[in-house]
């Protein structure tokens, strides 16, 4: 019996082998080597030039300053949506509804808002006000990234905060904490699994996206994942976007370590 | 003994159409263990969360040592709850689950030492301190819930089905470990149960609730010995509720059969509702019996036999050290005394009370 239960386990097992464990070996080859096939660390240690290091700085920051804005915007939200006790599913529903668009179309949609002479600046001059240029710019791509990746912050924050019993909350009041008092003490550190959660549900992607930044970033700004997807399909250097690859992959692994120390209960964290 | 601490004044309170509790007063005296019992639904457990301050009732007011607190917020009233599944703090440990009040109200650290210790040592669970909640036994955490409430020293401590998520025997002896911290404390208890064992063992009153009424009040000995109705009869304790008609002052006749009882005041030949506690029915020979009937099934029970017997077209539950075994004749007797006669409920308000199983 055991054994057929694990036969069913193979096709995955297929599918695991061809598609994740033979690319990263080949991504982990490429890497390590140079064009003639001989082992170097050059690759790697391209991150430390000048344009490499600087994307990779940018990408860390616009993707933690998206990241607290969709905690900030998230929280709240999720903290609402927890505490409702009916229709909670069709709020959600809404909420998640623009995620079931390509989300390259909806990165687009933004890029027509938000152009010079876009919808959103057609109106403003319609009615007289002064037009907004932010297309092209860290704000837009920041935009991008926090319209595109709200939603995997509220979900595990929205998970963790209907996991607290109301009864623990109750308690904390009637031991005499006012509202503020039991949000900080008991409400909030026991929602930091799902505040870990989220938060690696957002960084990791915001921080390895190329399409936001070359759709809403015009071709000024680089990325990590910009400079990585370059070496891939123009230079035609795979051995140096592999190298790459392999430092984000560590940056995102170190990220996920953390992420596993804090979030003991496995809130649906990755690792 | 007879301040009233608590009072509730027409109390009303409804979850969109469905009206959990209906105008209904009660008070608690000072230093009483008053029991707040009845099946599922009944709104015992919304009566204590009006009283701790989690909701707000649609009528009606709550009153504390003669003040309004209705609209008081639970952090500003001088009562604490302990609940159902314990809501402890899981993210902190023992120590500082019992400190939590006491460092919001900001006292010195070495009375918060002092309290936690004082705590720990009531609920014998001294060394446990430095532990993690999760780390600890149901009964411990229940002791530990227990332990956070009264280190506050609040004037009334609420209990929201404490011991339900304990087994029997540790049940048993929480029991007895609440009646002591009760004496030790010298404080209010206000308990909410289902479990009509626990509310005969504990309590100095017990209210019995259903629908959103007030079924009885009184002594465990009064709801058990004289239940106002059939309610009340069936969910204490198990009974036998026999249609019967009230003949004359003392004489009631039901099953085809004339029993003298001890009740007055019913008028003459009026329908009534006949209770008899299953040990107060008397088995004895078919020939020395008011009615006869025959043992149907037979169940020893360690301390007593449960029978049943099917005697005047009625399944008399019977409890009884002596055994009569299957398909024996017996005679029924009940002692004057023991026959309980309630009136049959005449309008719907009363009709919320009759016995739901």
């Amino acid at each position: 019996m055991k054994n057929k239960i694990r036969l069913l386990t193979g096709p995955y097992l297929a599918w695991a082998l061809a598609f994740i464990i033979i690319p990263l070996c080949m991504i982990l080859y490429y890497g390590l080597t140079d064009r003639t096939g001989s082992f170097t660390l050059d690759n790697i240690m391209s991150i430390a030039t000048d344009e490499h290091s600087k994307a990779l700085i940018l990408s860390v920051i616009l993707g933690a300053i998206s990241t607290v804005i969709c905690l900030i915007l998230g929280y709240p939200l999720a903290a609402i949506l927890a505490h409702m006790k009916s229709r909670t599913g069709m709020i959600l529903f809404i909420f998640i509804l623009p995620m079931w668009m390509n989300f390259l179309l909806r990165t687009l949609a933004w890029q027509t808002l938000l152009e010079k002479t876009g919808v959103i600046n057609t109106f403003l001059k319609m009615f007289g006000f002064n037009t907004i240029n932010i297309i092209n710019t860290y704000k837009a791509i920041i935009l991008g990234m926090v319209y595109n990746f709200l939603p995997f912050m509220v979900l595990p924050l929205y998970n963790s905060l209907t996991k607290i019993d109301e009864n623990v909350v109750n308690a904390a009041r009637d031991l005499g904490a006012n509202k503020i008092q039991t949000f900080l003490k008991i409400t909030l550190p026991l929602s930091v699994p799902g505040i870990i959660s989220g938060i690696t549900m957002v960084f990791v992607p915001a921080l390895t996206t190329f399409v936001i930044s070359t759709i809403l970033g015009g071709s000024k700004i680089l990325l990590i994942g910009n400079v990585i997807e370059q070496q891939f399909t123009q230079s035609g250097n795979w051995q140096l976007g592999s190298g790459l690859s392999i430092v984000l992959m560590a940056f995102i692994v170190i990220n996920m370590v953390v992420t596993a120390i804090f979030d003991k209960n496995g809130e649906g964290s990755m690792l | 003994m007879s301040v009233k601490l608590i009072d509730l004044q027409n109390i009303t309170k409804a979850y969109g159409d469905n009206t959990v509790i209906d105008d209904m007063s009660l008070y608690i005296r000072e230093n009483e263990f008053l029991t707040l019992l009845g099946p599922s639904g009944c709104g015992k457990t919304t009566t204590l969360r009006i009283i701790g301050g989690f909701e707000t009732p649609d009528k009606g007011r709550v009153m504390f040592n003669g003040v309004d607190i209705t609209d008081l917020p639970p952090n500003k009233r001088q009562l604490n709850t302990v609940f159902q599944k314990y809501a402890l703090f899981t993210h902190m440990n023992i120590e500082d689950n019992i400190a939590f009040g006491l460092k919001i109200k900001g006292k010195s650290d070495k009375y918060i030492r002092d309290k936690i210790e004082y705590a720990l040592k009531l609920v014998n669970l001294q060394g446990f301190g430095k532990r993690m909640p999760d780390s600890l036994s149901g009964g411990q955490q229940q002791r530990i819930a227990i332990a956070r409430a009264i280190v506050n020293e609040p004037k009334v401590l609420l209990l929201d089905e404490p011991l339900g998520a304990l087994d029997l025997k540790l049940r048993q002896d929480m029991q007895y470990e609440l009646i002591r911290l009760k004496n030790e404390l010298g404080i209010t208890f206000i308990y909410v149960t289902h479990d009509q064992e626990e509310a005969l063992t504990m309590s100095d009153t017990i209210v019995v609730m259903n629908q959103g009424y007030i079924q009885q009040i009184g002594t465990p000995e009064d709801i058990y010995n004289e239940p106002e109705n059939a309610f009340v009869a069936d969910f204490i304790g198990d009974s036998n509720i026999i249609d019967g008609i009230m003949i004359q002052d003392e004489l009631v006749s039901f099953l085809g059969a004339k029993f003298p009882c001890v009740d007055t005041g019913f008028g003459t030949n009026k329908p009534v509702d006949v209770v008899i506690r299953p040990e107060d029915v008397i088995l004895t020979s078919p020939e020395n019996g008011v009615i006869e009937g025959t043992v149907t099934h037979l169940i020893f029970k360690g301390v007593h036999y449960e029978m049943e017997v099917m005697a005047g077209g009625y399944e008399w539950l019977v409890h009884s050290t002596m055994m009569f075994p299957i398909g024996a004749k017996v005679g029924i007797n009940v002692d004057p005394f023991n026959i309980q006669i309630m009136n049959k409920p005449e309008s719907e308000d009363e009709e919320a009370v009759s016995v739901e199983e």
